[in-house]
């Protein structure tokens, strides 16, 4: 158990330090590089108290595909030109008490929702909570979505398809003076309609274009 | 001290797993070389020890002899955490590969899923490389590759959804087991050549090189490496294709079970299979490096997300519509 313990403070210690470090580096790919440690403390997390799919889907999504995305569009930014203008000026100053009403906003929200949690006091015990059933927490967890909560789980999965759609369709512009391939259109092409044999008469040549 | 016993025992087996694989990523080294020179009509590497075997090693110690440059504009931190970033990733990713029965490090019931997690993370490595080298053609390069990676982890995502479909668990254990009868190469055989595919896409070998390709951009995000830190990506790299080549063997060629059921073949230990079939892959992965050419970066893209993922989408729903239908699904 104690071998538990030093784990999950040591996680938990990386998460909360990393999470802190987003908001505090003034080098905005070190806090992206930061949000992915965060991310992979947390999933550490989840897999310390057995759940390992949740873990291991964690850093498949997050750490695999939304955190390069993220470091794509800050790598592309010109980062060292933004940081001057908002850290340096007169504007940052702006942002600060908006920031801080927010920020207690949701403190208070926080509080109210941890006062109220009730803990079992046996899902603490990793060792109790696997003997709940035989099952591996990725079956059980594909019975209950693909049961219980079926219709929940293909609306969240069609409102993520519509805004997919609505990106593409907002940011997508049909522009005709671009040439482009096709490829049927290349391997169909027979030799007839390349190539012609043409009889040039001295002095005067022959017409390329039509 | 009860601990300490169970520390020790663990680092013991640890190293009895990755010393294997070090000095096989150096042996394979020396094979994709050989196999891309006599392709060729070259000899490759043959004066270091018999049959140029000791190439690797010979190589390796002039990478750490040589000097570690660091370039002064670059980031100083990320720079160096990047090659360690990408060995170590290529690294824990064995500790799931079932070598027999019983002989796996860490038989966890997410297997699949965390070898899965790993490769998608090994893009780190080559985007911090790139970006704290803070210089063009690396830069370049890390974008390529972190585009590519990204477009291809999709279609092996869903190639893995329909080998699963077949076995009903994410261990890989259950998976090989599930291959007693029938490898899956013969139901799910186009599945397998996409995956083999995107194996080349996501690991950066020839005809998908881009990410390095040296007529465009000298050697993309290794470029201003150099000595050991080089080495390290390269160790990386190579250690990354042979888990992919263990992986296409686990999901589709039976992993270490034996190809016939019989006496002789029997009675050779499941290892080795594993690793003759490993070798089949790499020997695969090294001849498409040796007769293919290199795909533009658009073309590249295009087969990705137009080809491959609208056809192993269908896969899966075909695998499952069959399996439904004829009331195959695996329960337990």
């Amino acid at each position: 158990m104690i071998a538990h313990a030093i784990f999950f403070y040591t996680f938990s210690i990386i998460a909360v330090v990393s999470a802190i470090m987003v908001t505090v580096s003034k080098n905005t790919v070190h806090s992206v590089f930061f949000l992915i440690l965060d991310f992979i403390s947390i999933s550490c997390l989840f897999i310390m108290i057995g759940a390992e799919f949740l873990g291991m889907i964690m850093l498949i999504v997050y750490v695999g595909a939304v955190a390069v995305l993220f470091l794509f569009v800050v790598m592309m930014l010109n980062v060292a030109q933004q940081k001057n203008q908002w850290f340096a000026s007169a504007a940052s100053s702006k942002h600060i008490p908006v920031g801080l009403i927010i920020s207690t906003i949701i403190f208070f929200e926080l509080i109210i929702v941890i006062g109220g949690w009730k803990y079992k006091p046996e899902i603490f015990d990793i060792n109790n909570s696997l003997k709940v059933s035989d099952l591996s927490n990725t079956h059980s967890l594909g019975q209950i979505l693909y049961t219980d909560y079926i219709h929940v789980f293909q609306i969240s999965g069609m409102i993520l398809l519509v805004a997919m759609v609505g990106a593409i369709v907002l940011t997508f512009r049909q522009r005709s003076n671009v040439k482009r391939q096709s490829y049927i259109k290349q391997i169909s092409r027979e030799r007839a309609e390349g190539v012609s044999v043409v009889e040039v008469a001295s002095n005067k040549g022959v017409k390329i274009d039509d | 001290m009860e601990y300490l016993n169970i520390v020790f025992q663990e680092v013991y087996k640890i190293l009895f797993l990755l010393v294997p694989v070090l000095v096989s990523v150096a042996m394979i080294v020396w094979l994709d070389r050989r196999v891309w020179a006599f392709v060729q009509k070259r000899q490759g590497p043959n004066v270091v020890g018999p049959f140029g075997l000791l190439q690797s090693l010979a190589d390796a110690l002039k990478y750490i002899f040589k000097e570690i440059i660091i370039p002064s504009s670059s980031n100083k931190v990320i720079f160096i955490l990047a090659p360690i970033v990408t060995m170590t990733l290529a690294l824990i990713a064995w500790a799931v590969i079932p070598f027999g029965a019983t002989q796996v490090l860490a038989d966890i019931n997410v297997g699949i899923l965390y070898l899965f997690a790993v490769s998608s993370l090994g893009v780190y490595g080559i985007i911090m490389g790139g970006w704290a080298s803070n210089s063009k053609y690396p830069f370049l390069g890390a974008i390529r590759s972190a585009a590519q990676m990204v477009s291809y982890e999709v279609s092996i995502g869903v190639i893995i959804i329909n080998v699963l479909l077949c076995v009903g668990s994410l261990n890989l254990n259950d998976i090989v087991i599930a291959q007693q009868n029938l490898w899956f190469v013969i139901p799910l055989f186009p599945m397998f050549v996409i995956f083999f595919i995107s194996a080349l896409a996501e690991t950066n070998r020839p005809p998908f090189d881009l990410p390095e390709a040296e007529a465009e951009l000298v050697a993309g995000y290794q470029t201003e490496y150099s000595g050991m830190m080089y080495a390290m990506f390269w160790l990386g790299e190579y250690a990354n294709i042979l888990l992919m080549c263990a992986m296409g063997a686990i999901l589709f060629l039976g992993g270490w079970l034996s190809p016939i059921d019989i006496y002789p073949f029997t009675l050779v230990p499941g290892a080795i299979w594993l690793i003759l079939k490993i070798l089949l892959l790499f020997f695969l992965f090294a001849l498409v490096k040796a007769i293919v050419p290199r795909y533009r970066y658009d073309q590249l893209m295009r087969l990705g997300w137009k080809v491959f993922l609208p056809l192993s989408l269908t896969w899966v729903v075909l695998t499952a519509s069959y399996l439904f239908y004829f009331n195959l699904l695996p329960t337990n």
